[in-house]
């Protein structure tokens, strides 16, 4: 008869133990001042140990009230407001900006016109996407990329400063055009920035692509799939890094972007990883378009010259004739005159679709405004994307999707 | 539309031992330390400011030495953040430029307020303000950073003139040719 032994079981001792010490879940806030909440994003987590078990984003660090600013003023005064929408490309919002209410006023800008407002857009899209990587990059381990892109943003900063006199606040565009034409020899330093960016961007990616630490933290990392994606009404790189091919470029095309060859990159996954492959494909769309732009840049005027009451004249005008003194005095105080209407404009921003809804009861003013930020929406899907996942991967995933809170919070 | 899916190639092994990676690594550092710096050492060695800039807002005379601003308040109407307090005095008649009627008895500018959007400048009927080059204003209470009349001629200077209008006007008027 064989003798029974009764042994010490550790495992299981250690298993009775977790039972009998219930663990206590954990509230933690991060941010509003956390370095990779980009800004003033606070999340208030619950953790169960290192696993996220609930996300709750709090908005509102950076409200400014921009929506009823932009009641008290007149529509030319509002885009220095809208640079301070998503800071890291102001000339794309003073773009969708002022395209929103020309559609209202009905108004057809100048091919030359159009064409410099895609230069700009593209040109913001190649900086803001650059920080983005850069910053995301920095947050999982990566400093060189995110010297490497201030390097390049300087140039492009350059290159801002002499089209619109400010290197960061641009206020470009003016309802009815822009506020000056390129300078000479503009478009040529433009070219000679494309020519030297994309060597520089293929570095910069490979530095990540193919890097174990990056791939560790990003691969099968706050996965998005299509349907939620779709769902949480996400748009730009973070709907198309899901698989949606929803570009507003292409499927409802303004500023003449019907007529620029280039490709939108997919996601196949809705990963991390996938995110960031869609930017570093899409900057290089970017350099394509604006090198379409550049040499078949139509002559012509940089506004819309019939346009007498929603444009400023010109200022040699304005000192020698009498008429265009009053006409400038007038559209100063009274506004670009607007029919009355309402009018929805959605752009494809670097960080998605920013609309601007805005209902006009005619006159220079509107009254109301309503701005769809695409960080804002992005962001709803925070919650579902953080649930169960590390606590370190939620500052891979907040890297990733990408947002600014000055657009967010408007 | 041209949708491209975004390649996603696995790893290979020797990539998965990190050594190629640190090895590109250190080939970057090496390089980075032969190459010429990028920086700027800033307060020695200044930014290059391209034509057009849009600085510190100033007030300018004309070549004639006449202060350009008529006090029309344009500026001060269009200034989103409400930087700008103008207040319109009348030019004495003994004054050589007494034609001109008004200029500004007081003009401030409130640079904690001013966004540097170029507004004024644009709207400005007389060309009197002027964005310049300067970029950086610093101060040691709210009050110095409010630049006066003054001051704002000081930063301005003279800049040149393509029209000279009130003169043409005062001449024309003299030659019984005004617009009355």
């Amino acid at each position: 008869m064989a003798t029974e032994y009764a042994f010490p079981d550790n495992a299981a001792k250690t298993a009775d133990a977790s039972q009998e010490f219930q663990t206590e879940k954990m509230s933690v806030a991060m941010g509003p001042s956390h370095p990779s909440t980009h800004g003033v994003l606070r999340l208030n987590l619950d953790l169960d140990g290192e696993i996220v078990t609930k996300c709750d984003p709090v908005l509102g660090y950076l409200h400014r009230g921009d929506e009823k600013i932009a009641e008290n003023m007149t529509y030319n005064q509002f885009v220095p407001y809208t640079d301070r929408l998503d800071y890291l490309a102001p000339l794309a919002n003073n773009v969708a900006y002022a395209i929103a209410v020309e559609k209202l006023a009905n108004l057809e800008v100048p091919a030359r016109c159009q064409a410099i407002r895609v230069i700009c857009c593209e040109l913001a899209r190649i900086s803001s996407h650059l920080l983005g990587l850069g910053a995301f990059a920095m947050d999982v381990g990566a400093w060189t990329v995110f010297m490497y892109q201030f390097t390049e943003r300087e140039k492009l900063y350059k290159l801002f400063e002499e089209l619109t006199g400010a290197r960061f606040t641009t206020s470009y565009t003016r309802i009815g055009g822009v506020s000056r034409d390129m300078p000479e020899g503009w478009t040529d330093r433009v070219l000679a920035f494309c020519d030297q960016f994309l060597p520089i961007l293929d570095e910069m990616l490979e530095m990540l692509t193919r890097n174990k630490i990056f791939t560790d933290r990003t691969v099968d990392v706050g996965i998005i799939t299509k349907a939620e994606a779709i769902a949480y009404g996400l748009t730009g790189p973070n709907a198309r890094g899901s698989g949606v091919t929803v570009d507003l470029r292409k499927d409802r095309p303004y500023s003449g972007y019907e007529q620029y060859e280039f490709d939108v990159p997919v996601g196949t996954k809705g990963d991390c990883y996938d995110r960031y492959l869609c930017r570093g494909e899409e900057m290089k769309q970017s350099v394509r378009i604006v090198r379409q732009a550049i040499k078949n840049m139509p002559a012509g005027d940089y506004y819309a010259k019939d346009a007498v009451r929603i444009f400023a004249p010109p200022k040699a005008k304005v000192l020698t004739s009498m008429e265009e003194l009053i006409n400038n005095f007038m559209i100063v105080t009274e506004g670009p005159l607007m029919p009355a209407g309402e009018v929805y404009f959605e752009a494809e921003n670097p960080k998605g679709a920013l609309g601007f809804f805005v209902i006009s009861k005619g006159g220079g003013v509107p009254w109301r405004m309503k701005i769809r930020s695409p960080s804002f929406c992005n962001l709803s899907i925070l919650p579902k994307v953080c649930q169960n996942n590390l606590l370190s991967d939620v500052v891979a995933i907040l890297g990733s999707l990408d947002f600014v809170m000055g657009e967010c919070d408007r | 539309m041209a949708v491209i899916p975004v390649e996603r190639k696995p790893l290979t092994f020797a990539e998965r031992t990190y050594i190629p990676q640190i090895i590109s690594g250190l080939k970057t550092t090496l390089k980075h330390m032969v190459r010429k710096p990028i920086t700027l050492e800033y307060p020695e060695q200044r930014p290059e400011i391209p034509a057009g800039y849009r600085g510190v807002p100033t007030l300018v005379y004309d070549p004639n030495g006449r202060e350009k601003c008529v006090s029309c308040q344009l500026c001060e109407f269009v200034c989103p953040p409400k930087a700008i307090r103008i207040t319109p005095g009348e030019i004495p008649s003994d004054d050589p430029t007494a034609h001109v009627e008004k200029r500004p008895e007081e003009f401030k500018i409130d640079m904690l307020r001013c966004i540097y959007c170029g507004l004024c400048q644009e709207v400005c009927p007389e060309e009197a303000i002027w964005l310049q080059n300067q970029f950086s204003m610093s101060g040691y209470t709210r009050e110095e950073m409010v630049n006066d009349k003054k001051r704002l001629y000081e930063l301005g200077g003279t800049l040149p003139d393509a029209h000279f209008k009130w003169d043409k006007k005062k001449a024309a008027e003299e030659a019984g040719n005004g617009h009355h």
